[in-house]
């Protein structure tokens, strides 16, 4: 489909590597260039008592700072700022692709894969620095009776290594599969005509409603999941 | 059979695990609902869990449903 096409806008060839300036770059560059004026904007007057953008901005912070805190517990609000920037980077990306004529970059394995790959080796790499070898306990629960633990420790193992494919697959394929039946009734509005596209054009308006929420939802979900995850690595208790 | 028909049918069957999401999704909302409807004041604390199980619920249908795009465009 023509909206998830990545078009090439300054082809740059380094080294026989493609490092072209897609759309998707040029998307992500919003994104990166939206978050900060908008706290800049927002914050910028600073009064006691927020007016609506600081209220949005601060609700914002409490909202992930109360998430960490919940899940991971204080010794986790040392990297609240990388938890808020995934939230923030995915949230823009995601909400950006829904205007018309616009790149949703999250529609993309790809970039979803990285986001979940860089996720998932720095929170093994926190996991190893702050337990040392003993992070593999991690794989090994507690009050399992011995027999069963050959096939405990693969499964726990196997469920380890596939989080960075489930993690990104869920992002990905919920925002194409949302622009894709956008685009597919979108399509039904054009071929049935004045007469008959009202109907498919009223649940086209519900449907983007819908995937209002969906956005937000997953950014959500995926900030979430990351407090899992982090979880895993700084306590360990739970196991 | 035509290739190419083989290619359809498996994409349409891959989306069966549509189904499962669907059961289970439907069960996560129902018992909140039913949960929250017998001790209302309990509920609010446990949103956050409902969304983390409604996701990874709905992350094994999706997986189903990119197998069948992988068949249809992989």
């Amino acid at each position: 489909m023509e909206q998830f096409q990545i078009k090439r806008l300054i082809p740059i060839d380094l080294f026989g590597w493609d490092v072209s300036f897609t759309n998707a770059s040029l998307f992500m560059v919003i994104a990166m260039a939206i978050i900060p004026l908008f706290y800049l904007f927002a914050m910028n007057r600073r009064s006691l008592v927020p007016g609506r953008l600081q209220s949005t901005a601060e609700l914002s912070y409490e909202f992930i700072a109360n998430m960490v805190r919940e899940n991971v517990g204080e010794k986790g609000m040392k990297y609240f700022p990388w938890i808020f920037t995934i939230f923030m980077f995915i949230l823009v990306l995601n909400l950006l692709g829904l205007v018309p004529y616009s790149f949703t970059v999250t529609s993309h394995i790809i970039v979803t894969f990285a986001l979940a790959a860089m996720v998932w080796l720095i929170i093994t790499a926190i996991g190893f620095m702050n337990h040392g070898v003993g992070f593999l306990k991690l794989f090994v629960p507690s009050g399992v009776p011995w027999w069963l633990l050959p096939i405990i420790v693969v499964i726990e193992l196997i469920s380890y290594m596939i989080r960075p494919i489930s993690h990104s697959v869920r992002l990905f394929a919920n925002m194409m599969a949302g622009h894709a039946m956008l685009k597919v009734f979108a399509g039904f509005v054009i071929s049935l005509g004045v007469i008959g596209g009202w109907a498919p054009f009223v649940f086209l308006l519900g449907f983007t409603g819908l995937e209002l929420v969906v956005a937000i939802l997953q950014a959500f979900i995926f900030t979430v999941l990351t407090c899992i995850y982090l979880n895993d690595a700084v306590n360990m208790h739970h196991h | 059979m035509d290739p190419q028909a083989a290619k359809f049918i498996g994409a349409g069957l891959a989306c069966f695990a549509l189904i499962g999401a669907g059961i289970g999704i439907g069960n996560i909302f129902a018992n909140y609902l039913s949960g929250a409807l017998r001790n209302p004041s309990a509920a609010p604390g446990q949103f956050t869990n409902l969304l983390i199980g409604f996701a990874l619920c709905e992350a094994t249908g999706l997986f189903g449903l990119l197998v069948a795009l992988i068949i249809l465009f992989g």
